[in-house]
């Protein structure tokens, strides 16, 4: 009985030993206790698949095919382009009302946010990690820039900045332009596009020299 | 007549019985033990063939976690960033490092960084990002304190009791959708306690317990 206990107690003492606690951290590959059909012979996403010859288990279209609902027409919610010529489209094609401002006021805060900062002004953190030349919106190049340009920046990058076309549907670019629209309009605005009955406590809330210039208080040129 | 057995072996039943019972008992807790995701799958941290740090790049930078991950709201799967994502910052951040040079080669090539996938659920369970993040079930849920990982390693089971357990309960782990991607936060501190039932009744989440919800 006493060697029993001894072996029993060894090996149990061993077992710990080797195989550890639970949330271990290990590089070794997760072991499949049962491993029935844990992995099939099927291909999914981003994975290695030798039958292709690239070994990428994830397809690139045929040549010459579209996907289905992909944007291929030559549409200005498309490219941003007026249809058979580069001329950029100077408005949004698409309807601008409040859903998609909200919709591009977040998928600005996703994407563009980091560099262009949350006001526009090209101050976005990525500055303090040695990115530089990023776009200020509030540049006068860039307020009067058409809207189908914007969209093409954003598609295929410009200068520093890389394509964002994949990451960014087409239907989301241009809520993020009508978005980037409402920033620099939030330094172009005169005192009359605010509401009547707010003009007053924005009068009182002014600095001091401002009380004497009436209407277009702040308009920087 | 000698007695043919010696008087110990009228023990011997008793310390068999004993023998046994402790046998079975070690072998019961060690199958409880071990043989479960909570201690096969969850402290899994592969080597990646670039040491990139979530910890970095969302917690100290505050990239949203759909910057890279930029399908997981419309697809089942969420994507791997390509490297020209990487490059977007990198072309100028970093941009001779050493620990870079397999993105910068990715880029230049078009052949994908390997990075090895963590979180694998069986090939016949048929998990939907999509449905999930978009009903307010955040990524720390499934994925842990991601943005808080230098190297990612599996935090959560993923067994089919962890997945049940919600499915029984979503209530709880509901959050506002706005916040699905801010791992930080916390709902608890921020959401009054009848919240997530609320949500639940107003969103009709309707959690399936079938079998055919996940395998297909």
């Amino acid at each position: 009985m006493r060697y029993f206990l001894l072996i029993f107690g060894l090996t149990i003492l061993g077992v710990m030993l080797i195989a550890g606690k639970r949330g271990d951290i290990s590089r070794r590959p997760p072991l499949e206790v049962f491993p029935d059909m844990d992995r099939m012979p099927k291909l999914r996403p981003q994975t290695r698949a030798d039958f292709f010859t690239d070994g990428m288990s994830s397809r690139l279209p045929v040549a010459g095919t579209v996907a289905r609902g992909s944007a291929w027409q030559d549409a200005p919610v498309n490219t941003g382009k007026q249809p058979g010529t580069t001329n950029w489209v100077e408005v949004i094609p698409v309807a601008v009302n409040e859903q998609l401002m909200k919709r591009g006021q977040e998928r600005y805060t996703v994407y563009c946010l980091v560099c262009h900062g949350a006001a526009g002004d090209g101050k976005g953190i990525t500055g303090k990690y040695g990115m530089v030349a990023m776009a200020n919106f509030h540049d006068p190049r860039l307020v009067k820039m058409a809207d189908g340009e914007i969209f093409n920046a954003i598609t295929f990058g410009k200068n520093l900045m890389g394509p964002y076309g994949g990451q960014i549907p087409i239907e989301d670019r241009w809520a993020i332009i009508a978005y980037v629209r409402a920033l620099q309009r939030s330094r172009l605005a005169t005192l009359d596009d605010v509401p009547a009955d707010h003009r007053d406590a924005l009068r009182r809330a002014m600095p001091p020299p401002a009380p004497a210039t009436n209407a277009p208080a702040a308009r920087p040129q | 007549m000698a007695n043919i057995f010696p008087r110990w072996s009228n023990r011997l039943p008793l310390l068999v019985i004993i023998g046994l019972f402790l046998v079975g008992t070690a072998a019961i807790a060690g199958i409880w033990y071990y043989f479960t995701p909570k201690y096969t799958r969850v402290g899994y941290q592969p080597v990646q063939p670039v040491p990139f740090s979530h910890a970095v790049h969302v917690d100290q930078i505050g990239l949203d976690c759909r910057y890279c991950h930029s399908a997981v709201e419309k697809s089942w799967y969420s994507n791997i960033p390509t490297a020209s994502t990487c490059m977007n910052c990198h072309n100028q951040v970093l941009k001779d490092d050493p620990r870079l040079a397999a993105i910068r080669e990715s880029a230049a090539t078009g052949i994908p960084v390997p990075w090895v996938q963590v979180h694998k659920v069986p090939d016949y369970v048929y998990f939907n990002h999509s449905v999930h993040v978009n009903r307010g079930i955040s990524c720390v849920h499934c994925h842990g304190e991601i943005n808080k990982m230098d190297e990612v390693y599996h935090a959560k089971p993923l067994s089919m009791t962890f997945c049940l357990d919600c499915h029984r309960n979503p209530a709880p782990n509901l959050r506002p959708p706005e916040k699905v991607t801010d791992l930080a936060w916390n709902p608890h501190q921020h959401l009054p306690k009848d919240w997530g039932e609320k949500a639940k009744k107003d969103w009709k989440v309707n959690a399936s317990q079938n079998c055919s919800a996940c395998h297909r």
